[in-house]
């Protein structure tokens, strides 16, 4: 339990560092841009510069404006948004954090599912059409980015066969079909892929064997000793699941005009919205780094052969 | 008789004579196991032939290098030219008579000419059909795949010598230097690439070096990872404790004991890496960050096509159909070539008694 | 000559008959033909013991009787009959049912039989629990009661551990466990002692032979070190490229073997090792793909005959049990000295067999 203690609290500075680091090296790359908030000044009144000035210090130095964004972050506070009616950006992205959460949750769960499937019943029937079938939706899966996948499917059930809504928000579910699957495609490759050969190399290692001289059934086989062991490492590619969704939801989000995160960034980068462009990396580098740090340590829950290297 | 089948029917027939000691064949003359005969190379490319899926994608990707390094010689127009009253021209094919390919469109429910109405010559075609200010789709296909490929490969080329020479360096260098270099690669990692690319690009002036540069920053991380834990195994070894005691410098052993065995990684790594600069490419051009109009890339001409698929469909498709054909032969090549490389993929049954 | 081989005709106290068993893998080189013609018999409560260098094709018989060979192997001929039942024809389901609970099998390498993610307790249940109708509590008390039987302590604490908490020679343990868990008619152990180190392999061999004293089973046991065999073994079968080369009671193997292949593994045991001088088989085993028309060890034979190049010696009869596929058997071969430290033996022998 100590130890546990200790490389919890010990991982958790490091990101806390890192964090700070990724703060620090995106609040410069932001002042060296060309052009700085007061681009905007024209379409404010004097009375709000000034008020902003004061807030920001906008006018003073850059290290003074540093802490003061620092402290304004601990305190939730990232600033206003200075192309979207003054609001505070805090609350600008907290209303759209739903819909990405539930279109990214939608889609990890769909596409790992049934990336599952595919793997496992490709590894069980290796070299068989079946199997060749799974790798090619696979690779396919891989090689089509999830954009192109989304207005594929948006021409043809949306806007040819009319059946499912074209975008927005407004149909419940049934808007976020489309928008879900365009999103798992990538996850469904890269789990099917993934399991695929996990299975492979457990169903080739030795206590299969020996569950085989057990008597046991190929099926029985695969489920009871194969797909536990596949799915243990399966975690470690959910962090790059994670960050593979954050880059389509971007633009998926755009193409079904989902009131999301990643629809507020490619907007935000289009107008030069600096403050939220900071706020949206600063919000997917702490979920990243979250994710990484959730998978290590439930990879070292689940799986007992971690356990022992940690203990040695 | 035993139940043994023997070469002579019946051994009491077997002429005395041949009951004659005559000793063991000295050693060198009797034939060894022929375990393997192959080379580690030879085998990786016997291997490689084998896998059709790979060679399949050689040969796709040879086409389309020469094809799209061709354009200033094939490309039948300016790919820049506007030509306004020829615009939004679907493809017509000479020779097939298929809606689709033949100047048609529909619209309305109806199946339109519009190289008649917008009065073209009879012999005038655009294979990939024209877009909104009237270009060629097909020279802007062309040039497009060039430009996209030519980042790529840059792209490709920068993080592998970036990766390989930043893992290498903070291998053989080991201690409070590694942990420093270590540390700065957990911060890169800790950025969603894509973030990163973004803010960079906001950061330069937009434009071919800018994306370049971007996509090699966001991917040698990875790659300077793998290089490091390999080199670090490699370290380990006999060989190159020994050629430590020799009193080999660092420098020497790296490049002539540790580049070599670990180049088979780093060429698979360096080849994942073309489609996933060539699908970063495309989506910073999609969302209007990449390369700047008119200069085409596949990603510009997806973005126009998005613009107006739901009447000019082709648009979409034709630079869509390419970059999933692209992508897909550089993922089936690389995955070719790591199963080659990969010596834990042998096939099966190989190691058997 | 004319003699039937010891194993010719269906016998009633035969477990197991293997006849002319023929085994080929088809790899990229071309066909090996790993098992040429292997027959024996495995008598009740008896251990026999299946001796030769790595390649000789004695994993590959173990893995016909189990029918778990990979997947580029085919069976070419021959048959393995359990109690009179051709293993060779049944059905997958048929074979399911035999495996694990009439012939059970342990592996070469304890440190990776055994799933690492799972508990023993459950490993060991559930290979009660697939041949046997029993409740969970049973199957475990069973379980329990199988890890004390091959001498783990503290069964109850052991049942809930990983396998990565147990040293290699307990998890061997582990895995004999499982093996016994539906009381096999033959347990086959497919180098069971090679992969632990001297003092684990002494545990495990004496394991046996109490194993072999308590449940009746009998036990193929495959080994390439023909000193680990003189404890456990009441006959010995020698293989080389694939073919049985000489087949006895270990007395007979060990006391008055008539191959010179025999003679060879024989003087390279250390504990027979002359003046210091440890003896080693010249050569290499022959390719198998294109294996040789005459006697396969030949070439490597200091007693071969010119016949051996042409034709290949049948098992010739030595005793009603003793058989040995050697041209040096035939009354027309000329009278060879083997080497001193078989021949010692052999006049040994030769002074027991007179006295008694």
């Amino acid at each position: 339990m100590k130890r546990w203690a200790l490389y919890i609290s010990r991982r958790l500075l490091y990101m806390a560092v890192t964090l700070w680091l990724i703060i620090t090296a995106t609040f410069l790359l932001m002042s060296l841009l060309p052009g700085s908030p007061y681009n905007y000044r024209d379409q404010l009144s004097q009375a709000q510069i000034d008020i902003l000035d004061q807030k920001y210090g906008l006018n003073q130095p850059l290290a003074v404006r540093y802490v003061t964004y620092l402290r304004n972050i601990l305190h939730g506070d990232f600033g206003i948004s200075l192309q979207f009616s003054d609001q505070p950006i805090t609350k600008l992205l907290a209303n759209r954090v739903g819909p990405s959460m539930r279109l990214g949750l939608q889609a990890v769960a769909f596409g790992t599912v049934v990336g599952t499937i595919l793997g496992v019943i490709a590894a069980m029937r290796q070299n068989t059409w079946i199997d060749t079938f799974s790798s090619l939706f696979a690779i396919i899966g891989r090689s089509t980015p999830n954009f192109v996948v989304a207005v594929i499917l948006q021409f043809t059930f949306a806007v040819s066969l009319k059946l499912l809504p074209i975008g927005l928000w407004k149909d419940g579910f049934r808007s976020t079909i489309l928008p879900t699957l365009a999103l798992s495609i990538s996850p469904m490759a890269d789990a099917a892929r993934f399991i695929r050969t996990e299975m492979v190399e457990v169903l080739g290692s030795d206590y299969i064997e020996l569950a085989r001289a057990k008597g046991m059934s190929e099926t029985r086989l695969a489920f009871t000793h194969g797909l536990r062991n596949a799915l243990i490492p399966l975690v470690t590619i959910i962090g790059p699941m994670t960050v593979s969704l954050m880059t389509g939801s971007l633009v998926v989000e755009n193409i079904f005009a989902i009131p999301g995160i990643g629809e507020q960034f490619t907007k935000s980068i289009l107008s030069n919205d600096y403050y939220t462009i900071m706020a949206v990396t600063i919000l997917y580098s702490s979920l990243l780094l979250a994710v990484i740090f959730v998978m290590d340590v439930l990879y070292q829950v689940i799986d007992p052969r971690v356990r022992v290297e940690a203990d040695a | 008789m035993n139940e043994r089948t023997l070469p002579c029917e019946r051994p009491d027939t077997l002429p005395d004579e041949l009951f004659r000691l005559r000793g063991a064949v000295p050693a060198d003359e009797v034939g060894a196991v022929r375990a393997s005969s192959f080379g580690f190379f030879q085998d990786a490319w016997r291997r490689l032939r084998r896998n059709k899926a790979a060679v399949g994608s050689i040969i796709v990707l040879t086409v389309v290098v020469i094809l799209a390094y061709s354009a200033p010689l094939i490309a039948p127009y300016n790919p820049n030219m506007q030509n306004v009253p020829y615009a939004n021209l679907p493809p017509r094919i000479p020779g097939i008579s298929v809606n689709g390919m033949n100047g048609k469109i529909p619209m309305r429910g109806q199946w339109v000419d519009r190289y008649a109405l917008a009065n073209v010559p009879d012999d005038v075609h655009y294979l990939f059909g024209t877009d909104e200010f009237g270009r060629d789709l097909l020279s802007r296909a062309l040039y497009g795949t060039r430009i996209s490929l030519t980042i790529a490969f840059i792209a490709a080329l920068l993080d592998l010598s970036i990766g390989v020479s930043f893992g290498l360096f903070s291998a053989m260098r080991g201690g409070a230097v590694d942990s420093i270099m270590q540390r700065l690669l957990e911060i890169l990692t800790g950025i969603p690439s894509l973030v990163l690319v973004v803010l960079m690009l906001l950061v330069f002036k937009p434009g071919m070096v800018s994306i370049v540069l971007a996509l090699a920053m966001s991917a040698w991380a990875p790659m300077a990872r793998i290089v490091r834990a390999q080199t670090l195994r490699l370290k380990r070894m006999e060989y190159v404790l020994a050629a430590r005691a020799l009193g080999m410098s660092r420098f020497r052993i790296a490049l002539s004991h540790v580049l070599p065995n670990i180049s088979g990684t780093v060429v698979v790594r360096a080849m994942f890496s073309i489609p996933y600069a060539i699908f970063f490419e495309t989506f910073l051009s999609f969302i209007g960050v990449g390369m700047r109009i008119p200069n085409a890339s596949i990603g510009t001409l997806l973005n126009g096509g998005y613009k107006v698929f739901r009447i000019y469909s082709y648009q979409m498709w034709i630079p869509a159909v390419i970059l999933c054909v692209i992508m897909l032969a550089f993922n089936l090549f690389a995955d070719g070539l790591r199963d080659a490389l990969d010596p834990k993929m042998k096939e099966q049954g190989d190691a058997h008694e | 000559m004319s003699d039937r081989h010891a194993a010719g005709n269906r016998n009633s106290s035969n477990r197991l008959e293997v006849r002319e068993l023929s085994v080929s893998f088809s790899t990229y080189l071309g066909v090996v033909r790993a098992v040429r013609g292997v027959s024996f018999d495995l008598r009740q409560g008896e251990t026999m013991a299946l001796v030769g260098e790595s390649g000789s094709g004695k994993t590959v018989t173990c893995r016909a009787v189990m029918r778990l060979l990979a997947k580029n192997a085919s069976l070419d001929s021959g048959s393995i009959s359990l109690d009179g039942t051709d293993l060779l024809k049944l059905n997958r389901r048929e074979m399911r049912d035999v495996r694990g609970n009439d012939v059970a099998m342990i592996f070469q390498d304890p440190m990776t039989s055994l799933n690492p993610t799972m508990k023993i307790g459950r490993q060991i249940g559930e290979a009660v629990r697939l041949h046997n109708n029993v409740s969970r509590a049973k199957a475990k008390s069973r379980a329990l009661e199988l890890l004390d039987l091959v001498g783990i302590e503290d069964p109850a604490r052991r049942y809930h551990q990983y396998p990565h908490q147990f040293s290699g020679g307990q998890r061997q343990r582990v895995v004999i466990a499982i093996a016994l868990a539906c009381d096999p008619k033959v347990l086959i152990a497919d180098e069971p002692t090679t992969a632990l180190d001297v003092t684990m392999q002494a545990q495990i061999l004496d394991l046996f032979k109490e194993l072999k004293r308590r449940t009746g089973a009998s036990i193929l046991f495959v080994t390439h070190d023909l000193g680990v065999v003189a404890n456990v073994a009441d006959r010995v079968a020698v293989m080389y490229a694939g073919r049985i080369v000489e087949i006895g009671t270990s007395d007979e193997i060990f006391y008055d073997p008539r191959h010179p292949y025999t003679w060879g593994l024989l003087s390279s045991l250390p504990a027979l090792a002359q003046d210091g001088r440890l003896y080693a088989i010249p050569g290499a085993p022959p390719d198998l793909i294109y294996p040789p028309t005459g006697d396969a060890f030949a070439p490597r034979n200091e007693y071969a005959l010119a016949i051996d190049d042409l034709a290949e010696p049948p098992l010739i009869r030595v005793t009603p049990t003793h058989y040995a596929a050697t041209w040096l058997l035939d009354p027309r071969a000329p009278a060879v000295e083997p080497p001193p430290e078989v021949a010692r033996r052999q006049r040994l022998y030769a002074d027991r067999q007179v006295n008694i």
